[in-house]
């Protein structure tokens, strides 16, 4: 046992009013702002960092998606159709090449009818990198060629396959995912701005208004989305150009998905109106636009911005199962569920499996979103 | 009670008059009018128009009225079960979707069922071995299956049936009782054939009830009266059973009303991928080929299911809670 220490009594003089020093650290835990401590908060939600990271690189890599993908989103390769994914290999007959693939042999099985591709294991073929492939125009604007990775010199690297018209799967995966990951973000634009509205008369008028805004609510959430979704997008007039039929679509999402976001701007105004500060406001003669921009706004913005954020996902899937059926986006225009609308029958799967592959960005973008949704919910009140 | 149940029945038929209203805005949404473009198809395909049947059409739908009769016209008829008519297949509605109605009731009812009988025991599992591995285990496969949208994970299923058993696993009964009066034969086949669709479409719902039920259970788990019944010896099962699971049990039925518009959503899908003899995929094919009276009756039938689904729940929530009826 260490020793007891003697009893400390401090020989300074007693000084009530004497303000209590901090060490720098604690100063700049007491003196952190709402935002600071959300963000203490939320690095705590490992999970929801993962996600975060995995997000901001997806959205990073639709900026860049010319250079990222080694083909161009409709290069047609009429030799290679329904190719089956090659794989990226090091080690050649036991010594280290460098990343290469083996090139595919082409035979048409004559009593099948089915296409073989074999891997031809005699000659590896090396991938080029930061080089010259694919033409295509970045952004619509400026015509270029560089890619980060290229297929070999006459050869290919269908890494995930390819479609039935020979197109590389990976590559329209990466140009799908600016359509997929923006559709999103346009939709709870929309729904934000309504939801925030509508949502702030009921719960700034209260009374009749929101009583009547909340039956209106009450409706549009008993009613099935995706039929309506459908109903809505069959609607569409069928000779609007593809861009006009991408905002349709964007429109349609979030026309349906405000109430939630209304119903919790409406609640969160409510029990703020309440609230201690805000009641101190108005007794010191604050004006309602100052109460509604200083106090208002910044306690339930995080609450929203989380909700938001899951529901994002809801629009992705939304957007994906109606290019799925038929009647959300149509080719040109390439999304996650366009491509997955290739999957649909059943003999397509079975000997082209890899067509499938376009679910795993959907379900991975899905959790992410998730993920962050949940961990920005916990953060978003701070001081709990 | 009888007051209750009265303004519940009330706030129902609102709501149904408004969602109706709703479905004939988008039965109207296309641009033109439905017979213009009926008969424009019919002119583009070299076939003559009979004058006799537009007018037939015309008449029966009162398209040189004004909307409000228009609407009135189609309400009153789906009141009566006239169901419209369908474009596509020259028939009347209600001919045109034979026992497709009955199919995605037996589906819908099969899957709140399904829904119900796995979430409550896993959810109870859950809430009583908090942080147990078992618990932990479930918890994963929840977050899972909230995150994989259904009509993938049929798509899933329809591939590992092929390469497994090498069969498909789509459809809702047997080819050859396709086209046939309901017999054992063939309630028997659909009932095999039933579990897999049923399993996609809930498995969603199911995962959320799974969350709420054990969050629910847990807090009532926490409360004080529970520890005092433990400390004064009452039975762990009797004691879980008798109080927090009669409170936790009742946001458990509440859900299934939110529960329900995600179903009816998920059951449109899937039975589009799984080709289901159910309304989903003549909905799909309907809205394509802009037969909006078909869609219209379709999307009317699908809201009208969820919105009874909401009432039979609330007013299964008021026998359980007497709270609910007092207010």
């Amino acid at each position: 046992m260490s020793e007891r220490l003697a009893h400390y009594v401090s020989d300074r003089p007693f000084n009530p009013a004497e303000p209590v020093a901090m060490s720098p650290e604690l100063e700049r835990y007491y003196l952190a702002s709402q935002w600071q401590m959300m963000w203490r908060r939320f690095k705590r939600h490992k999970i929801a960092v993962v996600s975060a990271i995995v997000l901001l690189l997806s959205y990073a890599s639709i900026l860049v998606t010319e250079f990222l993908a080694p083909y161009n989103l409709h290069t047609r390769n009429t030799e290679f159709i329904y190719a089956p994914p090659q794989r990226p290999r090091l080690f050649h007959e036991g010594s280290f090449i460098g990343p290469y693939v083996y090139p595919l042999k082409y035979s048409l099985n004559m009593q099948t009818l089915k296409r073989e591709y074999e891997p031809d294991h005699s000659q590896p073929q090396k991938l080029r990198f930061f080089c010259s492939g694919d033409d295509y125009n970045f952004w619509g604007l400026i015509l270029g060629s560089f890619h980060v990775l290229c297929p070999p010199e006459k050869g290919t690297a269908f890494f995930l396959g390819t479609d039935r018209l020979g197109r590389d799967m990976l590559s329209r995966l990466l140009y799908g995912a600016r359509i997929s990951l923006t559709v999103g973000l346009v939709g709870i634009a929309i729904s934000f701005v309504l939801g925030i509205v509508i949502g702030g008369i009921a719960g700034f008028f209260g009374g009749r208004t929101d009583a009547f805004i909340q039956r209106v609510i009450e409706i549009l959430r008993s009613l099935p989305e995706l039929p309506l979704w459908l109903a809505l997008s069959a609607a569409l007039p069928a000779n609007w150009s593809p861009i006009l039929v991408y905002f349709g679509i964007t429109i349609i999402l979030g026309l349906l998905d405000w109430p939630g976001l209304a119903r919790a701007v409406r609640s969160k105004l409510l029990s703020l109106r309440q609230d201690d500060f805000v009641v101190a406001s108005r007794m010191m003669g604050g004006r309602p636009p100052h109460i509604i921009g200083r106090h208002l706004v910044p306690n339930f913005m995080s609450h929203l911005i989380a909700s938001a954020t899951l529901s994002i996902p809801g629009m992705i899937l939304g957007e994906t199962a109606l290019s799925f059926l038929g009647l959300g986006l149509r080719p040109p225009i390439t999304s996650w569920g366009v491509l997955l609308a290739e999957a649909q029958n059943v003999e397509a799967i079975a000997l082209y499996p890899w067509l499938l592959l376009p679910m795993v960005p959907v379900i991975v973008v899905t959790l992410a979103f998730n993920f962050l949704g949940d961990g920005m919910r916990d953060a978003a009140d701070p001081y709990h | 009670m009888l007051r209750y149940l009265l303004r519940r029945l009330v706030t129902m038929m609102v709501t149904l008059a408004v969602i109706s209203v709703l479905v004939f805005i988008v039965i109207k949404l296309p641009p033109g009018d439905f017979l213009t473009t009926y008969i424009e198809d019919l002119k583009a395909q070299g076939e003559s128009v009979d004058q006799s049947r537009i007018d037939f059409l015309r008449q029966r739908y009162g398209l040189d009225q004004p909307n409000y009769v228009q609407y009135w016209n189609w309400v009153s008829g789906l009141v009566r079960g006239d169901l419209g008519w369908s474009f596509e297949y020259d028939q009347p509605v209600s001919q045109v979707v034979g026992d497709r109605l009955w199919l995605t009731l037996i589906l819908k009812f099969a899957t709140v069922l399904f829904v119900y009988l796995i979430a409550f025991p896993i959810g109870v599992y859950s809430a009583t071995h908090q942080y147990s591995w078992g618990d932990h285990g479930l918890t994963f496969l929840g977050f899972l299956g909230i995150a994989t949208p259904n009509f993938l994970l049929a798509l899933i299923l329809l591939y590992l049936a092929n390469v497994w058993f090498g069969t498909s696993i789509g459809g809702l009964m047997h080819p050859q009782y396709l086209d046939q009066a309901w017999s054992w034969g063939k309630a028997k086949s659909v009932l095999e054939h039933l579990w897999v669709p049923v399993f996609v479409i809930g498995i969603t719902g199911t995962a959320g009830m799974i969350r709420r039920l054990r969050a629910n259970l847990l807090d009532e788990l926490n409360k004080q009266y529970v520890t005092t019944a433990r400390a004064k010896g009452v039975p762990e099962r009797r004691l879980l059973l008798k109080y927090p699971m009669r409170v936790a049990l009742n946001p458990f039925i509440a859900d299934i009303g939110s529960i329900l518009p995600q179903l009816m959503s998920g059951a449109v899908i899937v039975s589009v991928v799984m080709s289901l003899p159910t309304t989903g995929p003549m909905l799909l094919s309907s809205l394509q080929s802009q037969d909006m009276y078909l869609a219209g009756s379709f999307l009317m039938f699908l809201a009208a299911l969820t919105v009874f689904g909401m009432f039979l729940s609330d007013v299964a929530l008021a026998l359980l809670d007497p709270r609910i009826r007092l207010e």
